[in-house]
């Protein structure tokens, strides 16, 4: 008997065999470990972002120039921001695409294994380019991550590498997205519409379209920027018939989508933990369909709400500020669906649902500065100070990076086979949530005494707040660490997880064994 | 309005005890309040109208925030597991859904309408009394007077905080003292703008090689200074007083040192300013057919090199390897005068040199002498005539 079905094993085995040791993750096409490598290379950029940022908070901590030049602080506040947008945020949504989305709609691997294996690999490359652009002569680019022209075209070489380096990123992005939105709509598991997915799919698959619409406006973009620095073209210099300005509008034409980008796969994580943890079915399914999708199409329509101040028409500060309110609409159904979702539901308080309801508390806070922030009036006292840093911090932190450490640890037990160390991820929800606050909180003050961003230095007056940030910051860095350990200690070992770790989960990730094996669904289930 | 006491409070609760830095230098005058929690009341109608606003939607946040919370903290608390709540099974409701999407809408909407009168109000430049146009350069602010009483008047306005208070790192911390007990530590400058008190004034803004931003928190104004384009917004200060604010654009590395002072003066005041003022431009000026000796090119050439150059190509004239090129030994600065010329006239497209053509013959023709005969270099042609540069204009 047992010989039987070893040679049926073997069978198997050499049907789906991959390659063992390094091979198997450079030559990797199967989806499960491509994400793997998506989150590890992520959240090391995220360490790595971090530093960034804990150099320049150091440098804030008092008044006056203690440790770094002017020159170089802007390269730590532009390096922190492309290094967390592109190599943090962005890479880990994908991550989470390429785990869970075929194990949510029932298929065997993503539609194109191969473009997925390059579209990982590329990230590496790019994100070498960034890092080794401090060692330049003149050093890394200090254009703030906006990259605005005519100082990006002032730059030494370490704009050039930025440039490739986003670029690059920017090719990966497309890849993934192409990949995510063949695997959606042709790969379902029998049975499964459109309205029987997954929420955290649903976000995805509008995610997806948003990445390939704009990705390519912000390559315009830095090319443009590129042809200027070294070919002579004058797209945004005034005087050879350039204009400035224009860079800005192209510019935040991807930048505002890009936002929704990170933030609307944070929205599906949120929307999946929230029933599991109050035992009770999503509120209001399909409004939260339609809630992204009407999020996703304003994104399109609002870019120049980051341009109050450069001397718009009144027209056109109405239509923005008209706008941008308008996604206050959509954007609370969403945060009404979830309250609802939780009241009269059965809840218990594990750490994924520490983190969502984490995420709703404070996003909903950066949601309210952004209301504030909308009003075009207000924005010109507000622009460029430490409240906008302040207001995109709540909604990119707490918003982004609450909703990854949800789902992390959500489908951790999944992933590796074995539950988490409860009381660790419980240190890490409180510990993230009270030291981001301090962080984060006291800027809004600082903006609202006129602290212009992008400082290396500022006045007396503004001194404590700055100290108490700087304390903040490292406390919310080290709080990371505790992060490190809990997924560390749960691959190595632990509680061994049942297939369904948590009691109100639903959802085809949960009939397949813990941890997910090498293949899954080669026989599509059936939805009913 | 936030009162003092409550202010207190708060940062007394928030630092928790302790040690204030920033209370030993007090409030700036006309800048931020110490640990200042809220928008600056402000002098003009303006940025009063902008404070009430930001209060009515402060209001509005905190009435969200209140329900929504409550809501959902009440539910945490009853609707948990360990309480013995069981699930209901609702997950739909149009009626609900229905009423918080059209509520929402309808405070978007009572918003909108709130700001849009604001929004012309600010917008509206016309029927200036004075207008003054604002260049922002790498790294300070030129003021021109071009309408209105002051007319002709023009000058740069650079910030003042000595380098010992700023650079810790290079002076061993000498200046910290001094830092600590400067209430305008990195917002004081040599010249302020002067304007009238109670005149509408118009400011125009552009600049010379980025992008910076002009900002005053107390008008309530600020408006982006572009390249190759000119901007505009205004403000009627109603008291007499200084006020401050700072470059809010990225504009590269001395981007925190280039501040804005005005002084707003009475009507009297204002006019003997421009009087006074403009004596001393006409007294100040150069002339234009005078042929100058080597030392006094030197001494006043050393003087706009430390104004205008010495930020990029340091004091020692040895550049920063990497960003700033070394003018010690280098070919232009040493081989035929045209190089030298063309280039501060010009400036170096795609790179941080940019044109200075706004400083004049004489001021640039005693650069280019002084660069060429300082440091180590000796080059053959060591003497400009600001004649020579009057001419490369022409061209």
């Amino acid at each position: 008997m047992s010989a039987v079905l070893d040679h049926h094993d073997g069978h198997d085995d050499h049907a789906h065999d991959h390659p063992h040791g390094w091979r198997r993750w450079l030559y990797a096409t199967n989806h499960k470990d491509i994400g793997t490598m998506y989150l590890w290379f992520s959240f090391t950029m995220l360490i790595v972002g971090g530093l960034n940022a804990l150099l320049l908070r150091t440098e804030l901590f008092q008044p006056g120039l203690q440790i770094v030049n002017p020159e170089f602080f802007n390269q730590l506040t532009t390096m922190h921001g492309l290094i967390m947008v592109f190599g943090a945020i962005m890479p880990a949504f994908v991550g989470f695409a390429n785990w869970q989305v075929p194990l949510m709609i029932g298929c065997s691997d993503m539609a194109f294994a191969r473009m997925n294996n390059l579209s990982f690999w590329l990230l590496p490359v790019a994100a070498t380019l960034l890092v080794v652009s401090y060692l330049v002569p003149g050093g890394a680019t200090a254009a703030g991550w906006t990259l605005y022209a005519p100082l990006s075209v002032q730059m030494g070489p370490g704009m050039d590498l930025a440039i490739f380096a986003v670029h690059i990123m920017g090719a990966s992005s497309i890849m993934g997205s192409i990949n995510i939105v063949v695997t959606i709509l042709n790969m379902r598991a029998p049975g499964m519409t459109l309205f029987k997915m997954p929420l955290f799919v649903w976000t995805w698959l509008i995610t997806a379209y948003l990445l390939i619409a704009v990705m390519p406006v912000l390559a315009g973009a830095i090319t443009m920027v590129l042809t200027d620095r070294h070919f002579g073209t004058s797209f945004f210099n005034a005087a050879g018939g350039g204009d400035p300005v224009m860079y800005q509008h192209i510019f935040w034409f991807f930048g505002h989508p890009e936002v929704y980008i990170m933030i609307l796969p944070a929205f599906g994580i949120v929307s999946e933990i929230i029933p599991a943890f109050a035992r009770k079915k999503l509120f209001g399914y399909s409004s939260m369909v339609y809630a992204t999708a009407s999020i996703a199409i304003l994104s399109f329509i609002v870019w120049a709400h980051h341009m109050y101040t450069t001397g718009m028409p009144v027209t056109g500060q109405l239509f923005f500020m008209y706008a941008t309110m308008l996604i206050a609409v959509p954007t609370g159904v969403k945060i009404f669906n979830w309250l609802a979702t939780m009241w009269r539901g059965s809840m218990t308080f594990e750490t994924p649902m520490l983190f969502a309801i984490g995420f709703i508390f404070v996003f909903t806070m950066g949601g309210l500065t952004g209301i504030v922030l909308s009003v075009a009036p207000l924005d010109i006292q507000l622009h460029d100070t430490y409240y906008v840093v302040a207001h995109f911090h709540y909604v990119l932190v707490a918003g982004s990076l609450f909703g990854l450490f949800a789902g992390t640890y959500f489908w951790l037990p999944k992933w590796t086979g074995h539950m988490y160390d409860e009381k660790l991820g419980q240190w890490h929800f409180w510990l993230s949530l009270i030291t981001f606050n301090i962080t984060f909180f006291p800027m809004h003050f600082l903006g609202l005494a006129g602290m212009p961003r992008r400082y290396a230095d500022y006045p007396m007056q503004f001194a404590d707040f700055n100290a108490l940030v700087t304390v903040g910051a490292f406390g919310f860095g080290l709080s990371q660490l505790v992060f490190l350990w809990v997924i560390i200690k749960c691959i190595k070992g632990g509680e061994k997880a049942a297939d369904k770790p948590w009691e109100g989960a639903e959802g085809l990730e949960w009939t397949i064994p813990s941890p997910a094996p090498f293949h899954t669904f080669e026989t599509p289930p059936t939805v009913k | 309005m936030i009162s003092k006491k409550l202010n207190q409070w708060v940062v007394a609760a928030m630092l928790s005890g302790w040690a204030s830095i920033a209370s030993a230098v007090g409030d700036m005058p006309g800048g931020p309040r110490v640990n200042q929690l809220n928008l600056t009341e402000g002098v003009t109608a303006v940025a009063r109208n902008q404070y009430w606003i930001h209060d009515v939607l402060l209001w509005v946040c905190a009435i969200i925030f209140v329900l929504v919370f409550g809501v959902m903290f009440y539910s945490i608390w009853a609707h948990r597991k360990s309480r013995g709540h069981k699930p209901a099974d609702f997950h739909e409701s149009t009626a609900v859904e229905i009423a918080w999407t059209i509520i929402p809408l309808i405070i978007v909407i009572g918003l909108g309408v709130l700001a849009t009168g604001q929004v012309v109000a600010q917008k509206d430049t016309s029927n200036a009394d004075v207008t003054i146009k604002a260049v922002g350069y790498q790294w300070k602010w030129g003021y021109e007077y071009i309408n209105g009483e002051g007319e002709g008047i023009s000058f740069l306005s650079t910030l003042t905080t000595p380098r010992e208070q700023i650079e810790d790192k290079n002076y061993g911390g000498a200046g910290k003292a001094k830092r600590d007990a400067n209430p305008t530590y990195l917002v004081e400058v040599d010249n302020a703008l002067v304007v009238p008190v109670n005149k509408k004034v118009r400011i125009v803004t552009t600049a010379n090689d980025v992008i910076h931003a002009w900002m005053v928190p107390a008008f309530g104004v600020k408006s982006d200074a572009i390249p190759g384009f000119v901007r505009d917004t205004w403000f009627r200060a109603e008291k007499v007083g200084t006020y401050r604010g700072q470059c809010a654009e990225l504009c590269g590395k001395a981007h925190a040192f280039m501040p804005i002072v005005v002084e707003v003066k009475s009507e009297a005041d204002y006019a003997k300013w421009v009087e006074g003022k403009k004596k001393e431009m006409a007294a100040a000026m150069d002339d234009p057919n005078k042929e100058w000796q080597l030392a006094e090119l030197q001494s006043r050439g050393e003087k706009v090199y430390a104004a205008n150059c010495v930020a990029c190509h340091q004091a020692t004239g040895k550049g920063v390897p990497g960003a700033f090129p070394a003018l010690e030994g280098s070919k232009i600065v040493l081989g035929p005068q045209d190089g030298q010329i063309d280039i501060l006239l010009k400036g170096k497209p795609g790179s941080a040199m940019a044109s200075f053509k706004h400083l004049s013959d004489v001021e640039l023709a005693a650069v280019t002498t002084f660069t060429r005969n300082a440091w180590g270099n000796k080059a053959e042609d060591n003497i400009t005539q600001p004649k020579e540069f009057a001419a490369a204009r022409g061209k």
